[in-house]
C-alpha cells in the first residue's frame, strides 16, 4: 500500500528540503533515469519532462500532512518549498521499501539549478539518440533556453555522475 | 498530384453525435482511417471501466479520435490567414490529431501499471514500427511518420502544431469532456466550444486565447474540474479497477509460478506477463480478447482468480471506505493481519486507491513554469496566465483535490467462520462511518 508514496517520502527524507516545483520535477526524473525505481509516469512537455502523478502524489502528501509545502510570494513570482514533517517520518519507518542509496545524489541535484536540471532531463529524455542527435534536439526544443556549449557539455558530465 | 495533395473525389462525412458530422476529404486521412491499427481502436474503450458506474460509456477510442481530428481540423480553417500559423503543418496536424491515441491498449490504465507498459511508447512504435499507418504517412513523404510521432510525443520543433493536440486547452480535451459527458450521460462537461475555437489564437509557441472569450474558457474549465469529480474519480469506476488490476497481478503470478496449469493456455497473455511485449502482440490484445479470458477465468481451479473474475464480468464490485493514510495507518495494518488471520488474501481483498492512481489532472497554472498554462492575449497583446485574471479559475485552482479510498468485499467479509477476528474487521471498518454501496 502505498509503496510509491513511501518512495517520494524517502526522497524527501534524504534531500530535507527542495525549493522550487519544476526542480522537484527534474530531480524525480534524472534519478529515475539513473534506475533509482521511482515508478512516476512522466511526459514531455513545454519545459522537459513532466509528471502529473508525481505532482499529484506530492499533493497527496501535503495534504496528509507528510511534507510541509509552503508558498512564498516572490514579488512577480511564487515559490514552493517541500521537507518532511515528523508524521511523513513517522510513516516512513513504517515501511521497508528497497530503495538505493541516493543521499549523495540527491544533494548533488539539490545544489543545481532548475535551469541546469530542465537541461539534463531534457537531454536525459532524449537518451536512446545519439550524442550529436541530443544535442540537435536540445537546440529544437529549446530554443528560448538558449543553452550555450559549455552548458551542455556540463549536462553530459553531470549525466555521467549521475549514472555512474 | 502527389499523395499528399490528393483529395477524395467527394468529401466524406462521419456522422457524429458531439459534433455533428466529421469532414474527411483528405485521401492520406481515409486512407489513415482504414487501417488496421486504426480500426483497432473500435475495440478499445475510451473510458475503461466506467461503463460499470454509466451503463452509455461503451464509446471507444474510435469515437474520440475521430473527435479530436475534427476539432484540430475547425482549428486550422479559423488559423489559415493568421500569422504564426505555417499552412504547410496542416496535415501533419491533422494527422497527428487522429493517430494521438493510436498505442493504447485494452483497459488502458490498469495494463500499463500492471505490466509497467506506456501507450505513449506504443503510440510511437506502431507509427514508427512495420504497420499500415507507417506505410502511408511515408507515402506522404520520406520522414513524415518521425514528424507525426514527434508531434505526438510533444517533441517536434514547432510548438504551436504540438499545443494544438496537447496542451491544458487542445483538442484532446475539449473532445473527450464533451464526449465523455454526452455518453455517460451527465449534464457537466458541456461548454461553448465553437467560441473557445472563435477566440483561440495561433502565437509562435502556443495556441492561446483572446481574452474577450475568457468567460467560455472559464466554463471549460469549470467542465473539466467537474467531469473529474462526478465520472473519472468515480469510486464504483475505481472498484472496478481495482479488481481488474487485481486479476492482470493474480493471472501474472500464477503463470510466474510456473507450476499451475491455466485451462486455456494465456497465449495473448504470455509476452505482457514475461515483460517482453512485441509490437505485433500489443496489436492482437483488445478488450474482446480480455473479456473472452475473464470469462474462461471464472472456471478456473485458482479460487482468487476465479473469484475476482467473476466479480468483474458480473459487477459484484467492492466496497469501500474513505481512507486517510495518516491518521488511520495503525486501523490498516491490523486490518491486514486481520484478513490473513480470516483467510482472505489482502493483496487481493484490501486494497487503498488513491486519487493520484488516476491518469487525469485538473487545470494548474503552473507557476514555476512546471508546466505550461493557458494564456490569454490581452488588448494590449500582452499575455497573462488565466487564474490571475479569473477570479472563477483562481478559486478551483487553489483547491487541495486528493482522495483515498479502502476498497474490500464485505460478501466475503460475512463468510469469516472466526466470529472475533470477524467482529474486529467491522469494528475497524464500520468505526470509519458507513461503508458505501456501490450499487
Amino acid at each position: 500500500m502505498l509503496t510509491n508514496h513511501a518512495k517520494l517520502m524517502q526522497f524527501f527524507s534524504v534531500a530535507n528540503e527542495v525549493t522550487g516545483r519544476k526542480k522537484l520535477q527534474k530531480m524525480i526524473y534524472i534519478l529515475q533515469r539513473a534506475n533509482v525505481p521511482f515508478e512516476e509516469k512522466y511526459q514531455f512537455h513545454f519545459y522537459g519532462p513532466y509528471s502529473e502523478e508525481l505532482t499529484l502524489r506530492v499533493e497527496e502528501l501535503s495534504n496528509l500532512g507528510f511534507i510541509d509545502e509552503v508558498k512564498e510570494d516572490k514579488s512577480n513570482y511564487f515559490q514552493y518549498r517541500y521537507a518532511i514533517t515528523p508524521a511523513g517520518q513517522e510513516f516512513l519507518e513504517q515501511f521497508a521499501i528497497q530503495m538505493p542509496d541516493i543521499s549523495e545524489r540527491v544533494e548533488t541535484l539539490n545544489c543545481q539549478s532548475s535551469r541546469f536540471l530542465e537541461l539534463v532531463a531534457t537531454m536525459m529524455y532524449f537518451g536512446d539518440l545519439e550524442k550529436p542527435e541530443v544535442e540537435a534536439k536540445i537546440h529544437a526544443v529549446k530554443p528560448k533556453q538558449n543553452y550555450s556549449e559549455t552548458e551542455i557539455a556540463e549536462g553530459w558530465e553531470f549525466i555521467g555522475k549521475m549514472t555512474q | 498530384m502527389a499523395y499528399k495533395d490528393e483529395q477524395l473525389h467527394e468529401e466524406k462525412v462521419f456522422k457524429d453525435p458531439v459534433h455533428r458530422y466529421v469532414h474527411v476529404k483528405d485521401r492520406v486521412i481515409w486512407d489513415l482511417i482504414a487501417a488496421p491499427e486504426f480500426q483497432r481502436l473500435r475495440r478499445i474503450k475510451q473510458l475503461g471501466t466506467s461503463n460499470y458506474t454509466f451503463h452509455g460509456a461503451e464509446h471507444s477510442r474510435f469515437n474520440h479520435s475521430l473527435g479530436v481530428y475534427e476539432i484540430v481540423r475547425r482549428i486550422i480553417y479559423n488559423f489559415q490567414d493568421r500569422p504564426h500559423w505555417n499552412k504547410n503543418e496542416r496535415l501533419l496536424a491533422l494527422c497527428a490529431a487522429l493517430l494521438h491515441d493510436l498505442g493504447h491498449g485494452p483497459f488502458s490504465h490498469s495494463f500499463e501499471k500492471a505490466f509497467k507498459l506506456d501507450h505513449e511508447q506504443f503510440t510511437q512504435a506502431i507509427i514508427m514500427g512495420e504497420t499500415q499507418v507507417h506505410k502511408i504517412l511515408e507515402r506522404v513523404e520520406k520522414g513524415f511518420a518521425q514528424k507525426v510521432a514527434d508531434v505526438i510525443a510533444k517533441t517536434y520543433e514547432d510548438k504551436l502544431v504540438v499545443s494544438l493536440i496537447s496542451s491544458q486547452i487542445d483538442a484532446d480535451r475539449m473532445d473527450y469532456l464533451q464526449r465523455d459527458a454526452y455518453f455517460t450521460g451527465v449534464s457537466y462537461g458541456h461548454f461553448d466550444m465553437e467560441r473557445i475555437l472563435r477566440v483561440m489564437r495561433p502565437t509562435e509557441d502556443q495556441v492561446v486565447i483572446k481574452s474577450t472569450g475568457m468567460h467560455a474558457v472559464e466554463d471549460y474549465i469549470m467542465s473539466r474540474y467537474q467531469m473529474y469529480w462526478q465520472v473519472y474519480f468515480h469510486p464504483v469506476t475505481r472498484s472496478a479497477e481495482v479488481i481488474l488490476s487485481r486479476i492482470l497481478d493474480r493471472a501474472k503470478y500464477l503463470y510466474e509460478t510456473g507450476d499451475f496449469a491455466f485451462k486455456l493456455e494465456p497465449t495473448h497473455f504470455i509476452s505482457f506477463f514475461e515483460g517482453k511485449v512485441k509490437l505485433e502482440e500489443y496489436l492482437k490484445l483488445d478488450e474482446m480478447v480480455v473479456h473472452y479470458y475473464f470469462h474462461l477465468w471464472q472456471e478456473e481451479d485458482d479460487a482468487i482468480l476465479r473469484d475476482l473474475c467473476e466479480r468483474f464480468m458480473n459487477r459484484r464490485l467492492f466496497k469501500y471506505i474513505e481512507f486517510n493514510p495518516n491518521s488511520q495507518m495503525n486501523e490498516w495494518m491490523e486490518l491486514h493481519a486481520l484478513f490473513e488471520q480470516a483467510g482472505i488474501d489482502p493483496k487481493y481483498y484490501l486494497v487503498v486507491d488513491s486519487s493520484s492512481d488516476l491518469p487525469y489532472d485538473f487545470y494548474r497554472p503552473g507557476e514555476e513554469e512546471e508546466r505550461l498554462p493557458i494564456h490569454l492575449l490581452m488588448p494590449d497583446k500582452s499575455l497573462k496566465e488565466l487564474s490571475r485574471h479569473s477570479d472563477i479559475v483562481e478559486a478551483i485552482s487553489g483547491k487541495k483535490r486528493t482522495d483515498h479510498k479502502l476498497y474490500f468485499p464485505t460478501d466475503k467479509l460475512d463468510e469469516i467462520v472466526d466470529e472475533p477476528v470477524k467482529e474486529r474487521i467491522y469494528e475497524i471498518l464500520y468505526g470509519q462511518g458507513e461503508i458505501e454501496d456501490v450499487d
